[in-house]
């Protein structure tokens, strides 16, 4: 990877002030302090210096000294990430692009937004309903979250099975190289000629580019949505609800499950009304024009109560779509506050094995002596299991990581994924060894090489040093289902 | 319903120790897209690889060998009331789900129903280096690791052999239904952009022959409430004329011998103003031309409407068939190639000549 740079950081620091407004040239130990986390704050490091520029040429610039020098450079949206991908190298700089935060301009007819990296998320969107339209991804973190950290960890939100993560809903991005060149990849257009790169560069965690620039598409708002509330007295019953949905050729707009941990926080916290008695609890919201909304709608309620739910309601107005909404939503404050500290895991699985995964789970929360509560976006598998901790308590949080890495472990043997939107970041980067071989880890090696040949973008981040993949292998035994099928063939 | 990749692996391999080249053939229906293959390379037919290897309908999950026709995977999901909802272009009989990705190809309804690209989970790819790699998965949300599997689309076979395909499968709509009506081009484009940026369950926008086609999918109650307030004429056995435009069976692309360019812009810029035959898709992002024409006149047309050109069959194959790249992007494809095939054993030269 990286070996150290071959500049110091005053002369860095000089060098950035000669083209950046020196007040965003930030290389004092109090004012960097902000900046040694992104959303999550177990995993810190002071970097060298922060940089704020805001022009794409001053990133162009900062870029060609970085790659002259072999600095290290992270690229920062709002910090909002759940894996640690925004966190600081301490021989680097941070690349904040916080002062990119302009909607450039949107076109209501061709229903698009180009748009600065540092515009948040429910910015476009609240800019957009203006013309009717909406910007399809919604992760929960929308409020300060911004698209070009959703550009690097192809986000995605309870609305994913219907339209799609970032990936689907972009069409080009333009993106200063590590060596400082300008490039747009994408078009107007709905594909391009020669390889996709777009499809690369989201969810690539800021090592392959920095985002300077946006456009994505807009989606008309549906005419309405009406949410479906369903208990049911076993987990079991409730993934099966899920099946019937989706055999019934209905496609969800959000499709959620809680637990009963969920259910009891969640209504404790925001009042939703929730069927505290129930062991699962689904909320199937059903989007798009008057008549198949009606019509879905009748429908799901007949499926669930034919599956045996113990209690379906229906909303009929906003308010009531609202409340319903309110307290998923608001799980994982209201599992904050019956805990002094949870973790969020962000394992996917098909979800044929949710019931086993979720018992599985259950056993693991026993032999670690910490508690569960799971979020489930059941629609798309994407399971977000809470582990309640206390930092405080000496070896809990280690013990936690342990019970974490237990369960991606779990996704991965059932068919799933370690991470279905968090990203590997700094967080999960020993469990890639879980989901691929060493041969598939080099190819991505040698695909970042491609656009960064010195390694300075975020090193040490996403895909795990070969060398320390025997190290986490062993100390992660676990089944490896590739393995076993290349054998078969020879 | 045969596992070949032993021999595929072992061709590979043996073409690696020798330094041959590697042609990739699956049904061979595309096999007049790209630019000219190198007569000098050997074929490599992943055409009897085939089979459905996983299918769970309440999944909306289906994984395939490569070489698996269209038309098979089609009557498979058909049973569950499923399709595959880019509406991959059958150009042939024996067109596989491979070939589909290689080339990106998708149907009218890709602009709403999104690409062979966006609905691929997951793939097995063999590299240049006899490796068989996974990447991606089974399951609808996935960012560990770079997304590979998307970056085949369009590459052509140029980064290795395709060997397995993990899609998203959706539900057939309920009801369909064809509005159509008489256009000049210089309304149309405005009226179908109109009509898409409306809430309603639009599923395809087609002008051709000074008429728009706009069709309806979905749930019954809302294809027919919307039929009702929008202008058109209901035609009749609508779906005959979606499905000749997908396998382009329509009389537009019907003339072997004059060159058809593809434009993929953006659905609203301008029509280029270039005289000949045109067929408006995609609500305007895909548009046909017929006609001699050189690549670099028709690249300045597809900048200026925001997009990229491609001649997509007939004419001159041995020069550059696809809109050219910038010099850093080139750089970066290159390094790419090298990255997964550095012997640059497969299908040389067929995406660019430079690759």
């Amino acid at each position: 990877m990286t070996t150290r740079p071959t500049v110091s950081k005053s002369e860095l620091a000089e060098q950035f002030r000669g083209f950046i407004d020196p007040d965003c040239v930030i290389t004092d130990d109090e004012t960097l302090k902000p900046y040694e986390c992104d959303g999550m704050s177990m995993y810190c490091e002071m970097p060298m210096l922060v940089v704020l520029p805001d022009t794409v040429e001053q990133v162009q610039r900062v870029m060609r000294i970085c790659n002259q020098h072999g600095v290290p450079v992270v690229a920062r949206g709002a910090g909002t990430g759940l894996s640690a991908g925004a966190m600081p190298h301490r021989d680097g700089v941070v690349l904040s692009l916080a002062r990119f935060s302009r909607i450039i301009n949107i076109d209501p007819l061709a229903r698009t937004a180009r748009l600065q990296p540092g515009v948040r998320n429910l910015a476009i969107s609240e800019e957009a309903a203006k013309y009717g339209l909406y910007y399809g991804p919604d992760p929960s973190s929308q409020i300060a979250c911004t698209i070009g950290g959703n550009v690097a960890e192809n986000s995605g939100g309870v609305h994913c099975l219907k339209y799609g993560l970032t990936v689907h809903n972009i069409l080009s991005v333009e993106m200063v190289t590590a060596e400082g060149d300008l490039v747009t990849v994408g078009s107007d257009g709905l594909d391009v000629c020669g390889m996709d790169l777009m499809a690369l560069l989201t969810g690539s965690e800021g090592l392959l580019g920095v985002v300077t620039e946006v456009k994505v598409k807009l989606l008309p708002i549906p005419e309405v949505a009406r949410v479906v509330m369903a208990g049911f007295d076993s987990v079991q019953k409730a993934g099966d609800a899920v099946g019937g949905i989706i055999d019934h050729g209905i496609i969800p707009g959000g499709l959620e499950m809680m637990d009963s941990h969920a259910i009891i926080a969640a209504d404790d916290f925001a009042g939703a009304g929730y069927p505290r008695e129930a062991k699962a609890l689904l909320l199937c919201e059903v989007d798009g024009t008057e008549e198949e909304v009606d019509e879905h709608i009748a429908l799901a309620e007949e499926v669930f109560r034919k599956l045996g739910a113990t209690s379906v309601r229906t909303s009929h107005t906003e308010e009531e779509r609202a409340l319903l909404w309110k307290g998923r939503k608001c799980a994982f404050p209201a599992v904050g506050r019956i805990s002094p500290d949870y973790y969020c895991m962000d394992g996917t699985i098909p979800r044929r094995h949710l019931a086993h995964v979720l018992t599985e789970m259950e056993r693991l929360s026993e032999q670690f002596g910490l508690r569960v509560a799971n979020v489930f976006h059941a629609g798309d598998g994407n399971l977000h299991p809470l582990i309640l901790f206390d930092a405080n308590v000496p070896g809990e949080f280690e013990r936690t990581e342990a019970f974490g890495a237990s369960i991606l472990r779990l996704c991965v043997e059932v068919g799933g994924c370690i991470t279905g939107e968090h990203g590997v970041g700094v967080e999960k980067i020993r469990q890639m060894v879980a989901q691929f071989t060493d041969q598939e880890l080099q190819q991505f090696h040698d695909v970042k090489a491609a656009f960064d040949p010195a390694g300075i973008l975020n090193p040490g981040k996403n895909v795990p040093a070969l060398k320390f993949c025997q190290e986490y292998r062993s100390l992660d035994p676990c089944k490896h289902t590739h393995e076993h099928t290349d054998a078969a063939h020879g | 319903m045969a596992d070949i990749f032993p021999q595929l692996q072992e061709q590979l391999l043996q073409a690696r120790e020798n330094g041959r080249k590697l042609n990739i053939v699956g049904g061979g229906s595309k096999a007049f897209m790209g630019r000219a293959a190198d007569p000098e390379a050997e074929t490599l037919n992943v055409g009897e690889h085939t089979g459905v290897v996983e299918y769970h309908p309440v999944e909306l999950v289906l994984t395939v060998r490569a070489g698996t026709p269209l038309v098979d995977i089609e009557a498979t999901l058909a049973e569950h009331g499923q399709s595959l909802h880019f509406e991959p272009p059958r150009l042939g009989a024996g067109a596989t789900i491979g070939g589909t990705l290689a080339c990106n190809l998708s149907g009218p309804s890709r602009p709403w129903a999104g690409s062979v690209r966006d609905q691929v989970l997951g793939i097995r790819l063999l590299n240049g280096k006899g490796e068989h790699l996974r990447f991606g998965g089974q399951v609808m949300k996935n960012v560990a690791g770079y997304d590979v599997s998307r970056l085949q689309a369009g590459a052509l076979g140029t980064l290795g052999l395709i060997t397995e395909i993990s899609l998203k499968v959706m539900p057939k709509p309920a009801a369909t239904m064809t509005l159509v009506q008489e256009m000049g081009a210089d309304e149309v484009l405005h009226y179908m952009n109109s009509r898409a940026a409306e809430p309603k369950p639009i599923t395809g926008a087609c002008w051709v022959d000074g008429k728009v086609y706009l069709r309806l999918g979905g749930a019954r109650s809302a294809v027919e409430a919307t039929a009702d307030k929008w202008s058109g004429q209901v035609l009749e056995q609508g779906d005959d004329f979606w499905q000749q435009l997908r396998d382009m069976q329509h009389p537009f692309f019907s003339d072997p011998d004059t060159p058809l360019w593809r434009f993929s812009v953006g659905s609203t810029a301008a029509q280029p103003q270039l005289d000949g035959d045109w067929l408006i898709d995609w609500a305007g992002a895909q548009r046909w031309y017929r006609g001699e024409a050189e690549l670099p006149a028709m690249e300045t047309l597809a900048v200026a409407a925001g997009g990229q050109v491609s001649l997509f069959r007939g004419g001159d194959r041995s020069g550059e068939v696809m809109q050219r790249q910038p010099e850093a992007l080139k750089a970066i494809q290159q390094r790419i190639k090298n990255a997964f095939d550095p012997d640059h054993i497969f299908n040389p030269g067929r995406l660019y000549s430079w690759l």
